[in-house]
């Protein structure tokens, strides 16, 4: 008998055996393994809310400010009731001005102001500053594979129990300065935060959640095989179920065809002549802002599970990813040139958690003489790949799969760490090998 | 590799000599460093052959082990060398003046000032390369926990008195070297690499002597066709007129003269332990005298060049006048060395194998912060720093061109006066982007408030650093017609987290560490012996 797979039923059970050894369980750590757009900030609030409502104070520790703020929003949208706390830093500034208009979160730069809300949310650099007689009894980490260990030593007297919630595809932590002194060892400090718990506390419970709602149905299998190879997941959505066209029909240029390959595909790449350039290779650049002037010019409309209605792709819908600041700003500029001023560019880093309808990438290996570890990361490549519900455009030098080849991973090899499989040479090369199906060449 | 560096490097190329990459010295160096020169031997590691060592240039002290895999032997290297390296530290460790530090009272918890003492100069050992480093590492690591008989009479190989103590030191040395800017402990080739940019890779640029043949190339001769001689010519001997500067020796050297040499020292020991009367013991004596001579000398004519490359570049680098933040670095190394000093004193147990996670986060943190601060410090010293970190987009630099008062909203209104700049730079500015000045050395920030004719003016928000009153301090604002430079990253770095002490260690990093064990020895194993 064969049984139809159902997302949601699936999503559903995953998210109740979560939310029971929550609530529930008796070891003092839950770790969740969340694939790309797969619910995760969905699952984080309604973890607080069921804890905040069965009457167990909770911190809430997120990385950055502006998740912080996010959270914050979607708790007051999901109960408008719910007292709750926003420890900011005294900087000017801190937080969402947003906050200012929900009448039950309190903000403040100091922890005991806050002492008695329900949930009280701030982000691991503050925490770190926050002296506490009685430790919480529960705590919701997010992000905590993108949290490093010394960040979690530096809060982990706080609470006694945690829920741990992250993606471990996406970028790893890093450190500005070496630390291979201390590879190996159970707690290395660079580590993420995930590794060193469970190095620690083997015995804890591992949940994952088997849904992207995000990714469409051409994207999940390619980016659960390439990233995730053991721990598949799948889409939300079914081949059908979502849709793009274009209002204007294509001009024949390069940026055109592969922008009607990605709108019937899923994927798109637009290849250029192949060739070692410096890091903002002006042609590439160019090529990138091409593509998404002319995502913007031709009229492109969305159809999606969310309404009947197809919605327009406005340029809010669509982010240009790149692997360096120096290449975003680059990008940016030429965009600006073209009159396209309010499409997001921004590095994998910063792009982490964002959700686009199209996203452009500049490969990050593109017209490079060499492959580093940096330009190698698996996750760098996964968070660009995992961004769009519709279509995803790399633009890309040709002569990568060559230069993989010439490269072969030659990082040190340490005692006692976990090798991370799949590495960033494997993963490069499923991605490149299904783009290469959706390959548009083109010479600007 | 940053633009500027590339574009430098371009040019060492076309011109055939090593560029400045910077215009001050970015390291403290010691008025008398120790030069410390090893060689180990090929196929065991942490075996050393030989070294020169010492602070005069003209008079290095040399080492040297005959037979690098006797243990007595190495002890009595080691010894040596300690005699050398302990001398040198203590002098610097006895003078001190007095100095002011925070410290939290056990009693009541509160962070008080307290008069400690703080060492007037600290120690400086240089060796050539960055293999120097880990080999200072891999012998600290190797004897600090060694037990001499003194400690424990019943040590099967007891080492020589001091030796652990040599140990300790050389760890403190290897592991300040991790923090960046510091200068306990300094590479000659990393130093070099950070002031000059050669035409060749940064690997290459490893190699002292090649390294030396860009920057100083002799007369009439072009950098590159140096370097390469530096790197390939050999006598008729077949050896290198260039030797590597370790501790790695070349392997024609091994092959044809130190094999050799040691296999006639090994027959001339095992001769002498068997001479049936005084008269041939003293003949055989001789000829093991003439044998260790020998490989002393082998040992000299290796280490001979590299330690008057090392002095080389210690006189090119004194060239070049300190940054304006070298000393404020230095003084971190003082206290480092004074912080040791007084473990030593104490009668604490040697640095542990491992750091337990607190230390280990500690240390991350730490030279996270140091490592921020350097390059921040760096740019601001030299205008050639400034000048790549403006070509990136993180600084720039112009003239003023107007400034219109204005004041913050509120009660007390503050002055928040409005500076245009006219620049050529063209900086990573987004809405509010927080830009930094250094006004009389102490950050002064500002926020990007919009730029006119296509980033050709930026105009700026000055919000701090201009006094208590309504009008600003004389002196705090830019003035139409000033040059100034503001950078989008901070001068200083913030303290980080308060991480919990060892002994609170929470459970998700495996709770503490427990009672602190004394460490012993690795255990002798037949491969020890010889």
């Amino acid at each position: 008998m064969t049984t139809v797979f159902d997302p949601s039923a699936a999503a559903g059970r995953a998210t109740d055996a979560i939310l029971h050894d929550t609530l529930h369980g008796t070891a003092r750590g839950v770790v969740v393994d969340s694939p790309p757009g797969a619910g995760k900030s969905t699952l984080v609030v309604r973890a607080a809310l069921e804890l905040a409502e069965a009457g167990h104070p909770l911190m809430v520790v997120a990385q950055t400010n502006a998740q912080v703020d996010d959270l914050v929003l979607r708790l007051a949208e999901k109960n408008p009731e719910l007292p709750v706390g926003r420890l900011h830093s005294s900087d000017a500034d801190p937080y969402d001005k947003a906050l200012d208009d929900l009448g039950n979160v309190r903000k403040s730069a100091k922890a005991a102001d806050l002492a008695g809300l329900a949930v009280v949310i701030s982000t691991a650099a503050k925490w770190g500053h926050v002296k506490v007689d009685e430790p919480w009894r529960h705590a919701i980490v997010d992000e905590a594979y993108q949290m490093r260990s010394d960040a979690l030593l530096a809060v982990a007297g706080l609470f006694e129990r945690a829920l741990f919630v992250g993606d471990p595809g996406q970028l790893d932590p890093f450190s500005i300065v070496g630390s291979e002194q201390w590879a190996g060892l159970a707690y290395d400090p660079s580590a993420s935060a995930v590794t060193t718990l469970l190095a620690h506390n083997p015995d804890l419970p591992q949940h994952r959640l088997p849904v992207s709602w995000r990714l469409p149905a051409s994207a999940a299998p390619l980016v659960s095989d390439a990233f995730y190879p053991y721990t598949p997941f799948r889409s939300g959505t079914g081949p059908g179920d979502r849709g793009l066209s274009f209002a204007v029909p294509s001009d024949g240029s390069g940026p055109d065809r592969v922008i009607d390959e990605a709108a019937v595909s899923g994927w798109g790449l637009l290849e250029l002549p192949a060739r070692h350039t410096p890091r903002t290779d002006p042609e590439a650049v160019r090529a990138v802002a091409t593509v998404v002037r002319r995502l913007l010019d031709r009229g492109g409309a969305a159809t999606s599970e969310r309404s009947p209605d197809p919605s327009p792709l406005t340029a809010d819908r669509v982010a240009v990813g790149t692997a360096h600041r120096d290449q975003a700003a680059a990008v940016r500029a030429a965009l600006s040139e073209l009159g396209v001023t309010d499409v997001v560019v921004d590095t994998a880093n910063r792009l982490q958690g964002r959700e686009y309808d199209v996203t452009v990438v500049l490969h990050p290996l593109s017209g490079r003489p060499d492959a580093t570890a940096f330009h190698l990361e698996t996750g760098r490549l996964c968070v660009l790949a995992s961004r769009h519900r519709h279509a995803c455009i790399v633009v890309c030098r040709a002569g990568v799969s060559d230069l993989l080849d010439d490269y072969p991973s030659t990082e040190p090899v340490q005692l006692g760490t976990v090798v991370k499989f799949p590495d960033g040479w494997e993963a490069n090369h499923a991605v490149l090998a299904h783009l290469a199906e959706h390959r548009v060449p083109w010479r600007p | 590799m940053s633009l500027i560096s590339t574009l430098a490097r371009l040019e060492a190329v076309s011109t055939g000599r090593a560029q400045p990459a910077a215009t001050v010295r970015h390291r403290h160096l010691s008025g008398r460093p120790l030069v410390f020169v090893p060689l180990i031997t090929a196929g065991e590691a942490g075996a050393p052959l030989g070294a020169l060592v010492g602070t005069d240039p003209d008079a290095p002290r040399l080492l040297a082990v005959p037979q690098p895999r006797d243990r007595d032997l190495r002890f009595a290297f080691l010894a040596e060398l300690a005699d050398v390296v302990l001398p040198y530290v203590d002098a610097h460790a006895e003078v001190v003046e007095a100095a002011e530090r925070t410290e939290t009272d056990p009693e009541t918890g509160k962070r008080v000032k307290v008069e400690v003492d703080l060492c007037a100069d600290a120690p400086q050992l240089i060796v050539p390369s960055r293999a120097g480093i880990d080999l200072v590492r891999l012998l600290g690591r190797s004897t600090r926990f060694r037990r001499t008989a003194e400690q424990d009479p019943e040590a099967p190989y007891p080492a020589p008195p001091r030796v652990p103590l040599l140990g300790r030191w050389l760890t403190h040395f290897g592991e300040r070297a991790r923090v960046p800017g510091s200068s306990l402990l300094l590479a000659m080739t990393d130093v070099l690499g950070r002031h000059w940019a050669t035409g060749q890779s940064t690997l290459e640029d490893q190699h002292l002597g090649a390294l030396l043949a860009w920057i100083d190339p002799p007369e009439g001769a072009s950098g590159a066709e140096a370097a390469l001689r530096a790197e390939l010519e050999r006598d008729e001997r077949g050896q290198l007129t260039c030797p590597p500067a370790g501790p790695a020796t070349d392997p024609a050297f091994d092959n044809k003269l130190l094999a050799p040499a040691i296999e006639r020292y090994d027959r001339a020991r095992t001769a002498l332990a068997s001479a049936e009367d005084g008269l041939q013991a003293d003949d055989r004596f001789g000829v093991l005298t003439a044998a260790e001579r020998e490989i002393r000398d082998l040992v000299l004519s290796r280490t001979r060049p590299t330690w008057d490359a090392v002095w080389r570049g210690l006189d090119l680098l004194r060239e070049l006048p300190e940054g304006a933040h070298v000393e404020e670095r230095w003084t971190r190394d003082r206290w480092s060395f004074t912080g040791h000093r007084d473990r030593v004193l104490a009668g604490e147990p040697p640095q542990p194998r491992r750091d337990d996670a607190v230390t280990a986060a500690n240390k991350l943190a730490t030279r996270e912060r140091e490592q921020a601060r350097l390059e921040a410090q760096e740019a601001l010293d030299d205008p050639l720093v400034m000048a790549g970190r403006r070509l990136s987009g993180e600084a720039f630099a112009g003239e003023v061109t107007d400034v219109v008062m204005a004041y913050s909203e509120g009660k007390r209104p503050s002055p928040r006066p409005l500076v245009t700049i006219r620049t050529d730079d063209r900086p990573h500015l987004g809405e509010r982007t927080k830009v930094y000045r250094s006004l009389g050395g102490k950050p002064q920030s500002a926020e990007f408030v919009a730029d006119e004719e296509d980033g050709a003016y930026v105009v700026l928000r000055v919000l701090d650093k201009m006094g208590r009153g309504k009008e600003p301090e004389p002196g705090s604002v830019p003035e139409k017609g000033d040059r100034v430079c503001f950078t989008l990253f901070e001068h200083e770095q913030r303290g980080g987290a308060k991480l919990p002490d060892p002994e609170e260690t929470p459970w998700t990093h495996g709770g503490p560490p427990g009672e602190a064990t004394l460490e012993t020895a690795d255990p002798v194993t037949e491969e020890d012996l010889l």
